[in-house]
């Protein structure tokens, strides 16, 4: 199993290597620059910023130094916000999406789990079709259309909840985790659904029955564990593509995270964020990936022996 | 795993293609499976009308695409305009139709190219095998890491906006997962006798790859196709949101959308319609594909 | 079979959850809120001021900073030498309480106050304002405005990196608290000028604590190193989510400042900047969404602000390329806009109708009204041009960036080309980024364009047609017009004289109509009632310092 995951996080460097390349380059070539704006600037104050931005320098030059300054943990300074570095602006805004990302993923489990668990029971009728109408809204419906009717409804004429922020006003961070939670709910209701089905009609099941056990013992305790396997596997990309999918949320709800730094970035051209968000955002994936694969290895026995055996 | 094996167990007597397409115990089954749920068959009549609308818009669209009526500007749904104006005088129906066909085009090409890119790459890697295979692979988990909304931006954003940029885009994004499915199911197939039996015989790869294992394989691509479209249709309307979608004065669902959300309350029918509209569209597709993925009993491997 | 029975227990189990978590979900919620005060209620009782404020500031260093959002929150943070009277703009002592000015209006002499300190206590002195300016002017530093300074005598020469010694340039300090300045030619606005960031003096010591004099990427503007000059200080600074200013206890005049602090939000999105201020989040927005506007002037209008703002929305044309290198067919499209229309039906009546160039009303000037709406002058005119109703016109784009008024506005235009002249014109949005690279590179047919004015001078939009000004970019060459902005008008007599100038200016302009005027900009703002003190102003200039807060 050690040598699984230490062969895996060695093959990610060349991968995090192709990914860094493809968007300096990608990002380079993108037209305009970052300090063109409503006002031309002077060519004379155009060249100082260069210089102070090393953007004088020859391309190759500055992806070289780029690297070098990465592998010493240094993103650089931002373009756009020139006292801020790019560390520390992950640093702010990484635990805030990291934060509505779990939250987001809780509700997507309790929502996305009853549902699935509910209408795998009796699959193909009424109560199978409106729990999973229920769990696929998310899907069904953009998020910046989910996120405003849900704000126009809780915040606006039940005044419940406030409109925006986050940790600004209490309550405020239900509304977006919820709205971005949905979109999960969805998946995970599938899954549980098909994990239960299959699971239902296991032997083991029908043994656990047969020997007369409560019929919510039988689900909650036997098929619910299995059930939930897919879900589990699941649970890596998922968190995964909800940190770099938070941007809509965070930019309806005015959230200070990591997905509405990115974007806009690259509206703005700030290629150092830009580069700092691609790379650190790329190692988390390949991270999430992995570990997801490692957990389902590992609730898995007959993968367990075969990764054991490698 | 163990249900895909039955699927194949099935299919695995038959090796040849029009045999295959000339219906068989397996696409007989499916069909009863799906009548049996009928949500799935309800959004599949469902999808077959608005198609068909979207196909005859220019035909039958009440009024010009572009008419404008600024005296009028935003006016609620009535008997002249069945869902109302914009802001600009311009009938709402009208617009949603001529929306329908781009969002539908936008799903339906991507896919198309995610389709072509995924079973291609996913046949070739799963079939070649080896270092081939590996290599192949590695370049999709490359790809996966990459951030892909922004990747998307950064694409719109560099080569600016273009119909057809946006699906190849949007393609490029989605053929991942298919590429994976399709490579995990002709791995297996591979294996299975009757293959062995034409290589023996000496078809040429490609022929084998082209009359037996993409026809076996067809089940989760079916599926998983059907599950794209949505993905697709979402993230076109989300780079609408960001004002890297469709030009104006073209339109699409999405694009009404994110300029209906900005009037919900003053002007809620440009929202409520093209909103219900993609939302049925898209509950449908989601529902088709979930049937489909029950009646052909296919698990998928990563969704 | 007895599973569905057993089957249903579950779904009642399940049940029971679901209805633990909406009763959980509800409680929490009308716990939190209910009848809470609100953000402004709390800021009218505290004196704090909530200012939806738009963008996050990419720099509060005056001679790093460039845009509205951040000039909002340094008219906070620090005074000029001469400020600017809160309503009428004229311009007022500020950290200088007098001054001079010679006879040939080249030499100005400026007095320090004595009382005027840096929000530590240090005082303010003369050899401030000549180091914060030598700063300004460092080629090194990149300052975007330091052409806001070009005025003073060799001071382009310096910043472009022509001449090396400050001590050439025209500013002196004459003792601690007397300052020098010397122009290259007398300007007529010189004052005005000192009230902009470029002009502000910042607080060397700090600066030099924390990085090089040039450094942009200082950490000096952090909440607890920030020194400055205003009526507030730098509090707290939370990217993306607020920057607060209090009350800086050294100002000299910080009996007239009723705030105790601001509080500044950054809000891409106009739409939860509204719902914000409608449940009582802020006090202020930075702009109106357009849809809004209708409910707002209907149902609470002492709540929305529209006053005269010293700026124009234009199209403009891209002289290279046929066919606008022709006059006529300029003047034919220029001619089938209807302005009316736009502004009633398009712009909801928030905005003026543009006549000229410049906006209306600065510095006393009324610009002639050369600007027509007629459809049968427009058609004759592009007949003439050698296009007949709108026959073998060929395809031109009209360039945009992404935003839905602007998009609104081009469809509306797009439709009277066509209806008035049988022309048909593609609509181009481009991500602002890649427009303005657009814009600047000449690529482009017809394109979108808004100038709003640093200061009250007419001269400010006219030298937009100038061929060597960067802001052109329309290709538009008239060495008649150059010498009538370069020399002409620098060499008017008299005030009156100006003014005539200008108008000639304008005639000429807009006869060659490289620019197409289609609006004059107003402010579109939101702002609570509870809010006094906050005048309107034809620059947009905050002067906080008199905003008081109650009901």
């Amino acid at each position: 199993m050690l040598r699984f995951i230490l062969s895996r996080l060695l093959q990610a460097i060349p991968v995090l290597l192709v990914v860094i390349t493809v968007t300096f380059f990608l990002v380079r070539f993108a037209p305009g620059g970052p300090f063109d704006g409503e006002r031309k600037v002077d060519p004379s104050v155009l060249k100082a910023l260069e210089a102070q931005y090393n953007l004088d320098q020859p391309l190759m030059s500055q992806y070289f130094s780029f690297l070098g300054d990465l592998v010493q943990g240094d993103l650089g300074p931002s373009f756009k916000y020139p006292g801020r570095s790019v560390n520390e602006l992950i640093g702010a805004g990484f635990p805030i999406t990291a934060e509505l990302g779990i939250y987001a993923i809780l509700v997507a489990l309790l929502i996305g789990a009853i549902a699935g668990v509910f209408s795998a029971l009796k699959p193909n009728s009424a109560r199978d079709y409106i729990s999973m109408s229920t769990a696929m809204i998310g899907i069904c419906m953009p998020a910046f259309l989910l996120g405003p009717l849900l704000i126009l409804i809780f915040g606006i004429w039940l005044e419940w909840l406030p409109v925006s922020g986050w940790g600004d006003l209490p309550g405020d961070k239900i509304l977006p985790s919820v709205t971005l939670g949905a979109v999960y709910a969805a998946y995970v209701a599938r899954l549980s659904r098909g994990g239960m089905l299959e699971v239902l009609s296991q032997d083991y099941i029908r043994t656990a029955r047969a020997k007369g056990l409560p019929e919510h013992v039988v689900i909650l305790k036997h098929g619910l564990r299995a059930g939930m396997l897919p879900v589990v596997a699941y649970l890596g990309p998922a968190f995964a593509g909800i940190l770099s999918g938070s941007f809509v949320i965070e930019s309806v709800f005015q959230i200070q995270g990591l997905g509405r730094f990115y974007v806009l970035a690259a509206f703005n051209r700030d290629y150092t964020l830009i580069m700092g968000c691609t790379v650190f955002l790329a190692t988390l994936i390949i991270v999430f990936n992995l570990l997801s694969d490692v957990l389902s290895a590992y609730l898995n026995p007959r993968l367990r022996s075969q990764l054991g055996g490698k | 795993m163990t249900a895909s094996n039955s699927t194949l167990n099935q299919t695995s007597t038959m090796n040849d293609i029009e045999q295959f397409e000339s219906g068989n115990s397996l696409w007989h089954d499916a069909w009863v499976r799906l009548r049996k749920n009928k949500l799935a068959l309800v959004s599949l009549f469902v999808l077959i009308f608005i198609g068909v609308i979207c196909l005859l818009t220019p035909w039958i669209a009440p009024y010009g695409y572009e008419q404008q009526d600024l005296a009028l500007g935003a006016s609620a749904p009535s008997a002249a305009h069945w869902f109302g104006t914009d802001t600009l005088g311009r009938d709402l129906l009208t617009r949603v139709m001529y929306g329908g066909r781009v969002s539908l085009a936008v799903g339906l090409i991507a896919t198309a190219v995610a389709l072509t890119i995924g079973v291609t790459w996913g046949a070739i890697a799963g079939y070649t095998g080896g270092r081939v295979d590996a290599i192949m692979m590695r370049l999709v988990d490359i790809i996966y890491a990459l951030p892909f909304m922004i990747f998307i931006v950064l694409l719109m954003v560099v080569f600016g906006r273009s119909l057809l940029l946006l699906f190849l885009a949007i393609g490029a994004v989605e053929w991942l997962t298919m590429a994976r499915i399709v490579r995990g199911q002709v791995q297996t197939i591979r294996q299975l006798e009757f293959v062995e039996a034409a290589i023996s015989i000496g078809l040429s790869k490609a022929a084998i790859i082209r009359r037996h294992i993409i026809p076996n394989a067809l089940g989760p691509v079916i599926v998983y196709t059907t599950l794209t479209i949505p993905n697709v249709m979402l993230l076109e309307a989300f780079l609408s949101f960001l004002g890297l979608g469709i030009q104006p004065p073209e339109s699409s669902w999405g694009v009404l959308i994110a300029n209906g959300v900005e009037s919900m309350e003053e002007y809620p029918w440009l929202l409520i319609f093209p909103g219900l509209a993609l939302s049925i569209v898209l509950f449908s597709l989601n529902f088709l594909g979930d049937g489909l993925r029950d009646a052909l009993d296919v698990r998928a491997s990563k969704d | 079979m007895n599973i569905n029975i057993k089957a249903s227990l579950i779904h009642t189990h399940l049940k029971q959850a679901v209805r633990l978590l909406l009763i959980t979900v509800s409680v929490l919620a009308i716990v939190s809120c209910g009848t809470r005060e609100t953000r402004v209620e709390e800021g009218n009782r505290l004196g704090i001021f909530h200012v939806e404020n738009s963008a996050e500031p990419q720099s509060i260093d005056p001679h790093v900073s460039t845009g509205v959002p951040e000039n909002n929150i340094m008219v906070a943070l620090y005074e000029g030498l001469v400020a600017k009277h809160h309503e009428t703009l004229e311009p007022i002592p500020g950290i200088a309480d007098r001054w001079e000015i010679s006879e040939d209006g080249k030499t100005y002499v400026f007095h320090i106050r004595d009382n005027a300190k840096w929000s530590n206590g240090d005082p303010i002195t003369a050899e401030d304002f000549h180091w914060s300016w030598s700063r300004a002017l460092d080629p090194k530093m990149g300052n975007q405005y330091a052409y806001m300074l070009f005025p003073i005598k060799n001071a382009e020469p310096f910043a472009t990196g022509k001449l090396d010694n400050f001590d050439d340039v025209g500013v002196r300090v004459i003792s601690e608290k007397v300052l020098e300045v010397e122009l290259e030619n007398p300007i007529p606005y010189f004052l005005q000028l000192l009230d902009h960031h470029a002009a502000y003096a910042v607080h060397k010591d700090s600066i030099l604590e924390f990085g090089e004099k040039t450094d942009r990427f200082s950490k000096w503007t952090r909440p607890g190193n920030m020194i400055t000059s205003g009526a507030f200080r730098l509090k707290d600074w939370k990217i993306y989510k607020v920057l607060k200013v209090e009350k800086n206890p050294y100002y000299w005049d910080k009996e007239s400042v009723s705030l105790n602090e601001i509080h500044f939000y950054p809000i891409e999105n106009f739409s939860t900047a509204e719902r914000m201020f409608r449940v009582g989040q802020v006090h202020k927005t930075f702009e109106i969404p357009l849809n809004k506007v209708d409910v707002y002037r209907q149902e609470s209008p002492e709540k929305f602000r529209n006053a005269p703002y010293i700026g124009t929305y234009y199209y403009q044309f891209n002289l290279s390329r046929p066919p606008f290198d022709n006059i006529k067919v300029r003047q034919a499209l220029s001619l089938a806009i209807d302005r009316d229309t736009i502004n009633q039906s398009v712009m909801y009546g928030i905005v003026e109708p543009a006549y000229s160039l410049t906006p209306p009303g600065a510095a006393g000037y009324q610009p002639p009204k050369l600007i027509e709406f007629n459809p049968e002058k427009a058609k004759k005119l592009l007949a003439e041009a050698g296009y007949p109703n709108g026959e073998g016109f060929p395809d031109v784009e009209l360039l945009y960036n992404t935003n839905e008024s602007h998009r609104k506005l081009a469809v509306a235009v797009q439709q009277m080309w066509n209806k008035h002249l049988g022309i048909n014109v593609q609509l181009l949005n481009q991500e602002w980024k890649v427009y303005i690279a657009s814009r600047n590179n000449l690529d482009y047919d017809i394109a979108r364009a808004g100038w709003i004015g640093d200061v009250v001078d007419p001269i400010n939009f006219l030298d937009l047609g100038l061929s060597s000004n960067g802001n052109n970019r329309s290709a538009y060459d008239n060495p008649e017009y150059d010498k009538m902005i370069l020399e002409t008008i620098p060499q008017s007599q008299t005030h009156e004289e100006r003014l005539a100038n200008f108008a000639k200016a304008e005639e000429m302009i807009l006869t060659d109509l490289p620019f197409v005027p289609i609006y004059t900009y107003k402010t579109k703002y939101l702002l609570d009632p509870s809010v006094k003190g906050l005048s309107p102003n034809f620059l947009d200039h905050y002067g906080y310092k008199h905003v008081t807060l109650g009901n």
